[in-house]
């Protein structure tokens, strides 16, 4: 649990505080060598992506028909499957950083604007992810299990939705009208969570994988119904957007990044200052470590879980408001993704806190811009991304298998309780 | 605000009385609205024996407009006595029970107006249905009696669905499927007894986490390989009915029970070894210490670890049963997904049966019945939308483990890894 090792808390650092006259360098390998959690998280994703493309080569239908050869011609069957493997990497490197072709010819006086769409593809499928994240991230902290997000992002794409296609309003408050719907939506979700396990105890983990059914059949309901029909359209679709509920973009209509980023960092900002620095946060923290001694301290559990729920709530809402308004334009039945899981994990690999939750989803916001881009150049399914992302983040959570994997030593300081780690139960020594 | 608020004190026992006998009578008054008085009238009639039963039992006639009132008066009066009368556990659980039945009946009797419904073949679909949820709810109660939370029943029966359809499709043998399906759902079983036991990981972010590398994997490999190698790898024989001599032919309940393939049969064999093995004997003894109090049970010499491993595998070999059931045992081929939440679901089922295998079950069949009950519904063809049908078992879940179960124990070491230091 986060916050039950608050004085341990290991920060990621690049370097070991120095023992003696060591210069930078020596300190850096010694990092390295020690498995510090940054080089363990690095090497989680390396090794995941060393698995990821073995299971692509393998089970490429072409390496396959040369692996009936292996005995005769093994360097064909490897050779292949090396050739598939990279095939795809490559093509998801062009997807989510950079495609050098794009570059040469905006050096020949091509698009400049092409050379940067990779990044802001990334970024933009980081964004709801940022939201998503916080919004499991920050109950996490109270030692709530919100693995409802699907749900509360339902209600706030629904809410942002309507909003921004039903209504009329002047440019600029159109869009900040549609943005609060989202989150309010969202935090009408959270909130019932947070107001049954505080009234009448109900298990949050049953209670929010309920809604999340509950959500979704409810969203195929309202999208039946005249007022959020399409007209001329008869499978379940709203109008579009207006004009003026959209999300700005931020670098021309060429690109989609959008003004969503801005609020996601602002939305991660707020929730870093409202953990560390209010007496809110404080409560949440001491909620989540210990609830008996929290009560026992004079705090108010029951509120602090229904406030906390009614901001994840909100946040996964503000994820909503940033697909339906920066985007998509308009609320299919699908529209919420994988987003409320992929969450989950996120604030596993970010360790809990804001900006690893930011991290977290720029890293998964490229495996899904790269996995776009590699879908369609190598025919490779797309669940491949999902097979990765779910190695790193095993991977992260077991520190001791990363170190012997690769041959690490265990770094000197005592060993830091992991920060998802559960509360054991420890014998006295 | 300290000591008061600490120790569960008798303010808070009369509330759940309160919530508990609100919810019946509220269950009791939409049966009398509801389907009562805003009913249709005319007769519903219920089928009780299936077309070629060689003994046939004459269809049931009910009121359909009087039957949903007589009930919503029990209903409201039962919720009345649980307010007023501290009642036992037992008439407890009796009174929650007759109430949800009731209720089932009114909406039977209303949704069935002037129609006729086979109930037989209804409780028959529950019976099958329900199979995979309750093989999913018995793997998780032994998790989590041992104390290793189990999110990751999904995944379990995704991935045995899986390898059961590719294993029955290459080898043509039924057994091989059933049994490679299974080791599969031990497989991964194993992944989260590792990381959960020996790396300490949170159990319920890695349950999901486990979820989503099953649905990954097996997504990709659908794509990538059963697609193209469909007749080779993904055409698996079904396990065909075999009905129990004699008593498959005992009226109304012969069809239900014992008309099924081998998988029903296997259900109960595994709930009657989990019920028996965890209450009646020292192996379940030392399991539920295990889960309940690691450290004393260490102290008596029970080997903390190796039991949580042992239980955590045994419960992945069960749920991958349920998930080769999925394939083998009613549609064969693979399709991404397939599991679509009934692992989530018999997870609910443990919590709402309060962690014993019999509620367990029980719970899960509730669930199995609302899921046959929308096929039916949507052929007798009730003026509800659809959508609102299908929400209506997951939200009943959450008026139930609000207002009936309420703050429900789990086992008290469940989720916290035990660390020798």
């Amino acid at each position: 649990m986060t916050a039950a090792a608050p004085a341990t808390d290991p920060r990621p650092s690049g370097e070991h505080p120095a023992e003696g006259p060591k210069g930078f360098v020596a300190a850096f390998v010694e990092a390295i060598v020690e498995g510090s959690s940054t080089t363990v998280t690095v090497l989680a994703v390396v090794a995941a992506i060393v698995i990821g493309g073995i299971l692509i080569a393998f089970s490429d239908p072409h390496v396959l028909g040369k692996m009936g050869h292996f005995f005769s011609a093994p360097g064909a069957a490897l050779g292949a499957a090396w050739d598939s493997a990279s095939a795809a990497y490559s093509a998801m490197f062009r997807g989510a950083i950079v495609n050098f072709h794009t570059v040469s010819a905006a050096s020949r006086g091509g698009s400049v604007t092409a050379v940067f769409n990779p990044i802001s593809e990334t970024i933009v499928n980081a964004t709801p992810l940022i939201f998503a994240g916080l919004a499991v991230m920050l109950p996490f902290r109270a030692g709530l299990f919100n693995i409802g997000a699907t749900g509360q992002f339902i209600g706030g794409a629904i809410v942002a939705g309507y909003l921004g296609f039903a209504v009329s309003l002047p440019p600029f408050i159109h869009v900040v009208v549609a943005v609060a719907g989202g989150f309010a939506g969202g935090a009408a979700v959270g909130w019932f969570v947070g107001f049954l396990r505080a009234r009448t105890g109900a298990n949050e983990v049953i209670v929010t994988i309920m809604l999340n059914y509950v959500a979704e059949y409810f969203l195929l309901y309202v999208l039946g119904t005249s007022p959020f029909r399409r007209p001329g359209r008869s499978d379940p679709i709203t109008p579009f957007m207006h004009g003026t509920a959209r999300l700005p973009h931020l670098a021309g209509a060429s690109l989609r990044i959008n003004a969503g980023i801005l609020v996601a960092l602002a939305a991660a900002a707020a929730v870093s200052w409202l953990l560390k620095r209010s007496t809110l946060g404080f409560e949440i923290r001491a909620v989540g470590a210990n609830a008996r001694a929290a009560r026992g301290a004079g705090m108010n559990v029951e509120r602090g879980y229904i406030l906390v729920m009614l901001i994840a709530g909100g946040l996964a809402g503000l994820a909503a408001a940033s697909v339906v308004l920066g985007t998509n334009y308009t609320v299919d039945p699908q529209i919420y993704g994988t987003y409320g899981i992929d969450a989950i994990t996120i604030a596993l690999l970010g360790r809990g806190t804001p900006l690893g939750v930011v991290l977290a989803s720029l890293l998964y916001g490229a495996l899904h811009a790269g996995g776009v881009t590699m879908v369609a150049a190598t025919q490779t399914p797309i669940e491949i991304v999902t097979v990765i992302q779910s190695v790193i983040v095993l991977f992260v959570a077991a520190p001791p298998l990363v170190r012997a994997l690769f041959r690490l030593r265990t770094p000197k300081q005592a060993e830091a309780v992991p920060l998802l780690a559960a509360p054991a139960v420890v014998t006295e020594p | 605000m300290t000591a008061a608020t600490l120790i569960p004190t008798g303010r808070r026992t009369v509330d759940r009385q309160l919530a508990a006998g609100v919810t019946l009578a509220l269950l009791g008054v939409m049966d009398l609205a509801l389907f009562g008085l805003a009913g249709h009238t005319g007769t519903a009639k219920f089928g009780m024996s299936l077309a070629g039963a060689s003994v046939h039992v004459p269809d049931l006639s009910l009121p359909a407009r009087g039957t949903p009132i007589v009930a919503g008066a029990i209903s409201i009066v039962l919720g009345a006595l649980r307010i007023r009368l501290d009642l036992s556990p037992a008439l407890r659980r009796t009174t929650m029970g007759a109430a949800i039945g009731l209720f089932l009946v009114s909406f039977l009797c209303w949704a069935a107006a002037g129609q006729t419904l086979s109930l037989v073949g209804l409780l028959q679909s529950t019976a099958t249905r329900s199979i995979p949820i309750v093989l999913g709810a018995l793997a998780g109660c032994l998790c989590e009696r041992a104390g290793v939370i189990n999110i990751a029943i999904e995944g379990q029966l995704l991935l045995g669905a899986f390898v059961a359809a590719v294993a029955a499709s290459a080898t043509g043998n039924l057994w091989v499927g059933l049994l490679t399906g299974s080791l599969a759902g031990g497989l991964l079983a194993a992944m989260l007894a590792a990381f959960a036991i020996a790396f300490v990981v949170d159990q319920v972010v890695l349950g999901v986490v486990l979820n989503v590398f099953a649905s990954g994997l097996t997504g990709y490999l659908y794509d990538r390989i059963l697609v193209t190698y469909q007749r080779t790898l993904n055409q698996p024989p079904v396990f065909r009915n075999w009905k129990v001599p004699v008593l498959g032919d005992i009226p109304i309940i012969g069809p239900v029970f014992f008309d099924s393939n081998v998988f029903l049969y296997l259900t109960y064999g595994a709930l009657f070894l989990v019920q028996a093995f965890l209450f009646h004997t020292r192996w379940g003894l030392r399991v539920r210490a295990v889960g309940e109090h690691p450290v004393a049970a260490e102290t008596v010499g029970i080997r903390v670890l190796a039991t949580r491993y042992r239980n955590v595998i045994l419960g992945g070999l069960v749920a991958g049963l349920g998930g080769a059931y999925l394939t083998i045992g009613s549609v064969g081929a693979f399709g991404k997904d397939i599991s679509s939440g009934k692992g989530y679901i018999a997870l609910a089922a443990l919590i709402f049966g309060r962690w014993t295998p019999l509620g367990a079950v029980g719970a899960a069949l509730v669930f199995g019945f609302a899921d046959a009950l929308q096929n039916v519904l949507s052929i007798l063809g009730t003026p509800i939308p659809s959508d609102v049908l299908l929400m209506l078992p997951y939200a009943a879940t959450i008026l139930v483990v609000a207002g009936l179960v309420g703050k429900v124990r789990a086992p008290a070491a469940d989720g916290r890894p035990y660390v020798k230091s």
